[in-house]
């Protein structure tokens, strides 16, 4: 029986594999990850398989996602953003997935690990970079410098814009991570008083769990949620600069 | 934390691309391409079906206006038509009636030239008859011999004074 909070974040190899002295074992991280595709793919195939003109409950909320996720798209990045929203909508899928699929008792949050949402916000902020540079050569240097602001200013606003566009796949990433973590070791905390306050004493963490629980389904929403359009304003960013 | 050890970044980062690839591989070739066509297809039907309906409903308010049109026309075909047997009726009373009257006016004329004739010819008789009497009683009575010429002016001369 798991006995410290931190049990939950462990990652065990199910297969071991090492290629050329790499550790690339699929683990319950690599699982949980399979399963969120899984889902995702099932969820927007099989509910669409019919392409009913009526829409079936499930071809609704694939639907939903679509709409949901293309909206998002539209109003934050306008019609430039078009050719981004598979990825975007994989994106918001991928760590909506992750997750919930971590709010399944017993089960693995890889979105609370930190290597995990770093890569994706890594890449994130790669991708954009270069998107960027494309679209406006070295005008995209434009970013670290507020249009209008006077050039002496430049001393001060440049190595402040530099650091903070440099920062952002670390808040991108730490954000996700940390509410991800903290909710997890939270629920796994309070759980631990239930038992050994006894049958009546119980009852109070009890309820706080219930309503943590509750809580965390609606942050696991929130933080994908956030993930996606802080993606979507980069990517604005990029394409329109400000 | 287990967050913090190294020891699963590798294998957590590959899995995580070959994971995220092949989820960003069917939604983008597969799954988002279908829902868009169903999407489309769902707001073409209905966009078609507005228009449809659009067109039908101009058409019967075509169909509408056409009948009422007819229905206006029939109303003033019918009121022609009264109108017209009305003045064909009022000239038909109106010549009978003349017909009436001038038959009436002839016959008037006709009777008044009768009574007229009649009148003369009796106050003629009238006057021979007073002449007569007038003449026998001159010669019964005062014994005069008079001539019948002279009675009968005499009475003419009367007949005239009474008149008068």
């Amino acid at each position: 029986m798991a006995t410290s909070p931190l049990d939950q974040f462990e990652v065990t190899p199910i297969l071991p594999i090492q290629v050329g002295g790499l550790d690339l074992s699929y683990t319950n991280s690599a699982l949980f990850m399979t399963l969120a595709v899984a889902g995702t793919v099932a969820l927007l195939t099989f509910g669409v398989r019919r392409r009913s003109l009526v829409p079936t409950r499930l071809q609704s909320v694939a639907e939903m996602l679509y709409e949901v996720v293309a909206n998002m798209v539209r109003d934050n990045v306008g019609s430039g953003g078009r050719q981004y929203f598979p990825f975007i909508f994989s994106l918001f899928m991928f760590i909506l997935f992750g997750n919930l699929l971590g709010m399944i008792p017993g089960g693995f949050t890889f979105t609370s690990h930190i290597i995990v949402t770093f890569t994706l916000a890594f890449f994130i902020f790669v991708a954009v970079t270069i998107i960027g540079f494309w679209k406006h050569g070295l005008g995209y240097f434009g970013m670290f410098f507020p249009h209008g602001a006077p050039a002496w200013t430049a001393i001060i606003l440049v190595p402040i814009e530099v650091v903070s566009y440099l920062s952002r796949p670390v808040s991108l990433s730490v954000r996700l991570f940390a509410n991800m973590t903290v909710g997890h070791l939270m629920l796994k905390v309070i759980g631990g008083f239930i038992l050994p306050m006894g049958l009546i004493g119980g009852l109070l963490p009890l309820g706080g769990l219930v309503a943590i629980t509750a809580l965390e389904f609606l942050i696991a929403v929130i933080q994908a949620y956030v993930f996606t359009i802080l993606t979507c304003i980069y990517l604005n960013d990029a394409l329109h600069m400000h | 934390m287990p967050q913090f050890d190294p020891s699963s970044f590798a294998s957590q980062i590959f899995w995580l691309i070959v994971s995220f690839g092949v989820l960003y591989y069917l939604m983008a070739r597969v799954a988002l391409p279908r829902i868009a066509e169903v999407l489309e297809e769902r707001s073409e039907r209905i966009a078609n079906d507005l228009e449809k309906a659009q067109a039908l409903r101009k058409e019967s308010d075509a169909v509408i206006e056409a009948y009422e049109e007819a229905l206006a026309k029939a109303r003033a075909d019918a009121g022609a038509v009264i109108a017209a047997t009305k003045a064909e009726l009022a000239d038909l009373t109106a010549a009978r009636e003349k017909d009436f009257a001038d038959k009436v006016a002839l016959k008037t004329a006709e009777s008044e030239a009768r009574i007229a004739a009649v009148r003369a010819e009796m106050t003629e008789q009238v006057k021979a008859i007073a002449t007569a009497t007038a003449g026998d009683i001159t010669r019964q009575i005062a014994g005069l011999d008079v001539a019948n010429d002279a009675v009968s002016t005499a009475v003419a001369e009367r007949v005239k004074e009474t008149a008068a």
